[in-house]
């Protein structure tokens, strides 16, 4: 099994007529998706041909669920219009939002996430993620679908890269989902959502957990491991190295004063029993120790 | 982006927030104009974005013009932990007869906003929220619903303002939530929030984080650049559109993802501790699909960097296919020609890494070596950086 996602989910792409959205639609297709359809404001009724599939254009997320029975949507629309998209998305009562767009003011993604909770029917996972992947079932994202395949180790990151690493490094034993919640200040989807959901999934035997520098979310995670999970979990950290004050590349990556940190992240983790490795490799050998594999 | 006070105190003023009469003055002759320009005493206050300014004496009492020209002539040119004063803000004096604090901030924890409100405002704010945590209210505001009259008053009631100062500070209030929602802040901190000896209510000093995410809404945003104390390399970089921030070290990097160059640093680090503890030197995302001109900038950049004695190439080819990412580099060095000189290691894996090895083999290009892992790129680079 997986979570989240899996291979009856029928997927819409929010932004399928843009570039972005056009390319990641042909990826996505030919990674197993069943995409069904798309949305695109004023363009509703055309149908656009990609990898062979004819693709019907709506309006609305609502009238794209009640003609294709879509449950999951992918969002690729620029920062400027992605707080409507997702509004939409939510107002649909969409069961899953996945937000990939990088670069949406965080106002935008408080308010929208604010809504989607009010709303209470919708799961928003980003914004500024790759989305999430099931191999060999469903790929909702940017996440590459070759470079492993399904197996039982569930990871969640806020990471895109170390996420495609560390599915590398461990490509021979695979993943039963992959979801990279993003490195934004606000998400949707918390390392906790995921730990929860891969504690509960009975296909996922060991679970990788990604974190950075920035908020508190990877100290609310241990918490969360020590009252919750039982499965074998190991966790990398990325930014021992960042100065305190200096954005690095993800919105929400900085150290502010002494919260933040790398190191209260790791010591957090390793005081719930989580082993912590010091790089992307040593993470996935103490993972391969832990499964004898 | 943090601003200066002065650029906070004027935002303040564009959203009706009270504060006092103020200029700024780079030189002691344009203090002492400012000074007379306001008349009376006035406060001479050093601009740096660093807190703890007061005590290091960045902030004096001026009894008139004259005054205020010794005064600034002091603390110009004053370093204040790290940072220069370019800059002082000339700001008339008040007579001060209560010191409260007001903050509006993203609670990243929650996921919503927050305001944090205390009469016991001041310099000691942090040694009160620390010690004695009640005489900080916080209240949780929703992104939605932001800050009405009825919110307003509900934190004045929590934080126990007294009553005669109630409606004034609701009211500051409700034009600081304005500054915070219509600037597109992440921090709009106002303290001391002073009510001065005839009752009225002011902002002596703000604080304003503003979203560079919003820049395609917030045109006037540009302007509040501090260009002067950019580091220049950190200038270059932004010119070019490149995601990099300068380090004390010595290995350059250039990676693909913002997680997976945080974790190169850190790789490089540990690394650095067999090599005489050399250390990363910046770090830089070229994010996804990594053209030759981008990498020609990133490594233009890293290369003009005379503390670098080494460079590690580190991608994970997700997207990006690792040929053109090789491409890139040997496009880069044939562009750059004799200018690059330091040691390159480059680590490919993923999408199309083969060919993307076999390019780089081809080229053989004098300064470039390949390494199979990260770990051992890692330890090649920092090995390199410590001949």
């Amino acid at each position: 099994m997986t979570i989240f996602i899996n291979e009856t989910s029928k997927v819409i792409v929010q932004g399928m007529t843009g570039s972005e959205g056009t390319k990641h639609t042909r990826r996505m297709l030919i990674s197993g998706t069943n995409i069904v359809g798309g949305v695109t404001p004023g363009k509703g009724g055309q149908v656009v041909e990609i990898e062979n599939r004819q693709l019907p254009i709506f309006n609305t997320v609502a009238e794209a669920m009640a003609a294709t029975g879509a449950i999951v949507s992918v969002i690729f629309v620029p920062p400027k219009f992605a707080k409507a998209a997702v509004i939409d998305a939510i107002n649909a009562k969409m069961p899953l939002a996945v937000v990939i767009t990088e670069g949406i003011p965080v106002h935008d993604s408080a308010s929208f996430y604010t809504y989607a909770q009010s709303v209470g029917s919708t799961q928003i996972i980003g914004p500024n993620c790759p989305g999430l992947i099931s191999p060999g079932k469903s790929n909702v994202g940017i996440i590459p679908a070759d470079i492993t395949g399904a197996g039982p180790i569930g990871l969640v990151s806020k990471s895109g890269t170390l996420t495609y690493q560390m599915m590398y490094e461990l490509r021979d034993i695979g993943f039963s989902t992959a979801v990279g919640i993003g490195g934004d200040p606000v998400i949707g989807t918390t390392h906790i959502d995921c730990l929860r959901a891969f504690q509960d999934d009975p296909n996922t035997q060991a679970i990788v957990m990604i974190g950075e520098i920035g908020g508190d979310a990877e100290e609310r995670a241990a918490a969360f491991i020590s009252e919750y999970v039982t499965k074998p979990v190991v966790g990398y950290i990325a930014g021992f190295t960042a100065p305190e004050g200096k954005t690095m590349g993800h919105a929400g990556a900085i150290v502010s004063g002494s919260s933040g940190t790398a190191q209260g992240k790791k010591d957090a983790l390793e005081a719930a029993g989580v082993k912590v490795g010091q790089t992307p490799s040593e993470t996935a050998r103490l993972l391969r120790a832990i499964m004898g594999r | 982006m943090d601003l200066f006070e002065y650029q906070a105190r004027d935002i303040f003023e564009k959203h009706g927030v009270p504060v006092l009469a103020a200029a700024i003055a780079t030189t002691a002759d344009q203090a002492e104009a400012a000074a007379t320009a306001i008349g009376g005493k006035v406060v001479v206050k050093a601009q740096v974005k660093v807190g703890g300014r007061g005590k290091a004496g960045g902030v004096k009492l001026a009894e008139n013009p004259k005054d205020a020209r010794e005064k600034a002539g002091a603390i110009l040119g004053m370093d204040i932990k790290g940072h220069t004063v370019r800059t002082v803000m000339i700001a008339a004096a008040a007579p001060i007869e209560a010191e409260y604090y007001l903050a509006i901030l993203l609670d990243r924890s929650n996921r919503t906003f927050l305001v944090m409100a205390s009469v016991s405002g001041g310099m000691d704010i942090e040694e009160v929220a620390h010690t004695a945590p009640e005489k900080l209210a916080k209240v949780p505001v929703s992104a939605v619903d932001g800050i009405s009259l009825a919110k307003a008053k509900e934190i004045v009631a929590a934080a126990k303002f007294p009553a005669d100062v109630a409606d004034q500070v609701s009211d500051v209030l409700l034009k600081l939530w304005e500054v915070f929602q219509s600037e597109d802040a992440t921090l709009v901190e106002v303290n001391p929030l002073v009510k001065t000896s005839d009752g009225k209510i002011v902002a002596l000093d703000g604080k304003v984080t503003l979203d560079e995410n919003a820049d395609f809404r917030q045109p006037d945003h540009q302007s509040l650049v501090d260009e002067a104390g950019e580091n220049p390399l950190e200038a270059a970089a932004k010119e070019k559109g490149l995601n990099y921030v300068k380090l004390e070290g010595e290995v350059g990097i250039i990676g693909n993802g913002a997680g997976l160059v945080m974790s190169t640093l850190d790789v490089v680090a540990y690394a650095g501790e067999k090599h005489g503890g050399v250390r990363p030197a910046n770090f830089l995302d070229i994010g996804g699909g990594a053209s030759a001109q981008i990498m020609a900038d990133g490594l233009s950049i890293i290369l003009g960097d005379k503390d670098v004695k080494s460079v590690f190439v580190n991608v994970f080819g997700g997207i990006t296919a690792c040929d053109s990412v090789a491409n890139g580099i040997v496009q880069a060095l044939e562009l750059l020609g004799p200018k690059a000189t330091k040691p390159i290691v480059v680590r490919l894996d993923g999408n199309n890494v083969l060919e993307g090895r076999a390019i780089l083999k081809a080229a053989a290009h004098p300064l470039v070596e390949q390494a199979d892992t990260m770990d051992g790129a890692a330890n090649r680079a920092a090995e390199l950086a410590a001949k």
